[in-house]
């Protein structure tokens, strides 16, 4: 039943060219960056004279992709997620969803995976086309595995982060708007404590738990962060459905 | 263990204070087709969101085929097929898809959910819209894939919210016939403003005025309110009204215009044929006779409106 809700998801985002957009901007500009980083990694390294100096290829092309994609989903998933639920009940079309069989939690978690899936194209393309540097180089995929799947975490969490959003107004507008402050505020608060690492709300931070998959390590730690960013927040809008059956 | 196909126990909804729908009961077999009437703003439409799960009721309880709403609300709600009063159409896609994903989302077994799209589409007419956008059809088609919708798993229970709006006279006609045939084996409830439209599907009709419920009863009932003991007869000449009470069963006269009078006869009584034959032979020049029907519209209102006297 959760396959169902998220296959909706999936054909109406397909449906509307906005998903078509963002995928086609999206996959436009880390191509650009993986070309980019293609040409500067020669010109670095022949610069790069000490040995301690020189990187791999996958880790140098690697960095900058996944640096940037990381920081583009900021501005992508608000975008996306802004519609699940704000829209539904500004057409009055989520008494469809409520009159069927389907539980809150299948709906919610049906409407999450559906935007995961549809984000999780970005990903595989990314790391299709960084293994496409293993034609002339001896790459390290695992380091692409770990970059991978930390941005599906982060992905994940900002959806779950978008669809409570997005379920609390009427207005897709409003949604993206507040999505988008308080992903920001997420990713960057640990710069605000940049003198004072050790802060407990410094660790609050998204982009420090990116952080070590983006140096190519799996850290339970981390994946147990995001997957309590992610519970909760589903939680939560599960919480605020349940709101509109009780109060109408 | 009855056969109810509806149970509603009590049915209260408290908003902030106000009840928009108070301790409203009834029971629903299958095989009847229940017209909900009541003014706007009645609690029509929170009623039926309270019957179809979409509302918590803040009193009483709601019974689908045995299933209680608030205990098991997926299996209760697999038993129903819900069109409410906005419908909740995903314009961006096409009449197939949207049906498709109906269908599935209704727990039609995936070997038969092209069979349940296209036997759908064909009872409400859509056959030639099946690959057209929702967003681009008519408000009348829009109406019909709606209805679509909430027949497309053949549910026991079929609730429709003002169904026959926006649509032409043929598809209101078309319409009408579709409920009578889904009520004739399953159990249908439909809101309406429009009386005549009760009176042509419903067996049963429930006026709901202020939350309350004022009339349950089957439509007969309404009806025979409605056409009584009343005979209408136009005269060129017409009569003192003492002398038509001479006539054997008419028990009271009145005129009403010029030309115009009303006669009330006993119960039983079929006065019409000797007030002809009198009329004839005393040259009253009698044009026209037919029963003085109260309207449906007139019943409605005066059922509405003894309550509020009582109150």
């Amino acid at each position: 039943m959760i396959i169902n809700v998220a296959r909706k998801e999936l054909k109406s985002m397909f449906a509307s060219p906005m998903g078509w957009v963002i995928l086609a901007l999206l996959m436009f500009s880390f191509g650009t960056y993986y070309l980019n980083g293609v040409n500067d990694y020669f010109a670095v390294m022949s610069g790069a004279m000490r040995p301690a100096e020189r990187t791999g290829v996958t880790q140098f092309v690697g960095q900058n992709v996944y640096g940037f994609a990381s920081f583009m989903v900021l501005f992508a998933v608000p975008l996306l997620s802004m519609r699940l639920v704000s829209e539904e009940r500004r057409n009055q079309t989520l008494p469809f969803l409520f009159s069927a069989p389907l539980s809150l939690t299948e709906i919610v978690l049906g409407k999450f995976l559906g935007l995961v899936a549809f984000l999780s194209i970005l990903v595989v393309y990314i790391g299709a086309m960084l293994s496409t540097l293993n034609i002339w180089a001896d790459i390290d995929f695992g380091f692409i595995v770990a970059n991978s799947i930390g941005l599906l975490l982060m992905v994940a969490s900002f959806s779950a982060l978008g669809l409570y959003f997005s379920s609390i107004t009427q207005q897709p507008v409003v949604a993206a708007i507040l999505t988008f402050i308080a992903l920001f505020a997420l990713m960057f608060l640990d710069r605000f404590f940049a003198g004072d690492p050790s802060n407990t709300l410094a660790s609050l931070s998204l982009t420090r738990h990116f952080q070590s998959f983006a140096g190519g390590l799996i850290d339970t730690a981390d994946i147990a962060y995001f997957g309590l960013f992610i519970a909760s927040f589903l939680t939560l809008t599960v919480r605020r459905l349940d709101a509109d059956r009780l109060r109408g | 263990m009855n056969d109810f196909t509806v149970e509603a126990i009590g049915l209260t909804r408290l908003y902030g204070g106000r009840e928009a729908v108070s301790n409203v009961s009834f029971n629903l077999s299958k095989g009847q087709v229940l017209g909900f009437l009541g003014p706007n703003g009645a609690g029509k439409s929170t009623t039926m969101k309270m019957l179809t799960g979409n509302l918590a009721p803040s009193n009483g309880s709601v019974k689908i085929c045995g299933i209680d709403m608030m205990e098991n609300p997926k299996e209760a709600k697999a038993l129903i097929g819900y069109l409410p009063e906005m419908r909740p159409l995903y314009k961006e896609l096409t009449v197939d898809e949207y049906l498709t994903i109906a269908a599935r989302l209704h727990r039609v077994s995936g070997a038969n959910i092209k069979k349940a799209v296209e036997q759908a589409k064909e009872r409400c007419g859509l056959g030639h819209m099946s690959k057209r956008l929702i967003e681009n059809l008519s408000n009348g088609y829009q109406q019909r894939v709606g209805i679509a919708q909430a027949i497309i798993h053949n549910p026991m229970v079929v609730i429709l919210d003002e169904p026959t709006v926006g649509l032409d006279p043929i598809q209101i006609r078309d319409i009408r016939a579709l409920i009578r045939e889904v009520g004739s084996e399953r159990s249908v409830i439909i809101s309406t403003h429009i009386l005549p439209e009760v009176e042509m599907v419903c067996d049963h009709v429930q006026i709901i005025d202020k939350g309350k419920l004022v009339f349950n009863g089957a439509i007969d009932v309404l009806k025979k309110q409605r056409i009584g003991n009343k005979l209408l007869i136009a005269m060129n000449k017409p009569p003192k009204a003492a002398e038509l009470l001479k006539i054997v069963g008419v028990e009271e006269a009145e005129s009403v215009s010029d030309q115009l009078m009303r006669v009330r006869f006993a119960e039983g009584a079929t006065p019409a044929e000797a007030i002809v034959q009198t009329a004839v032979a005393k040259g009253w020049g009698l044009y026209q006779i037919g029963p003085d029907q109260t309207s449906l519209e007139d019943v409605f209102v005066q059922l509405t409106y003894q309550e509020q006297a009582a109150a």
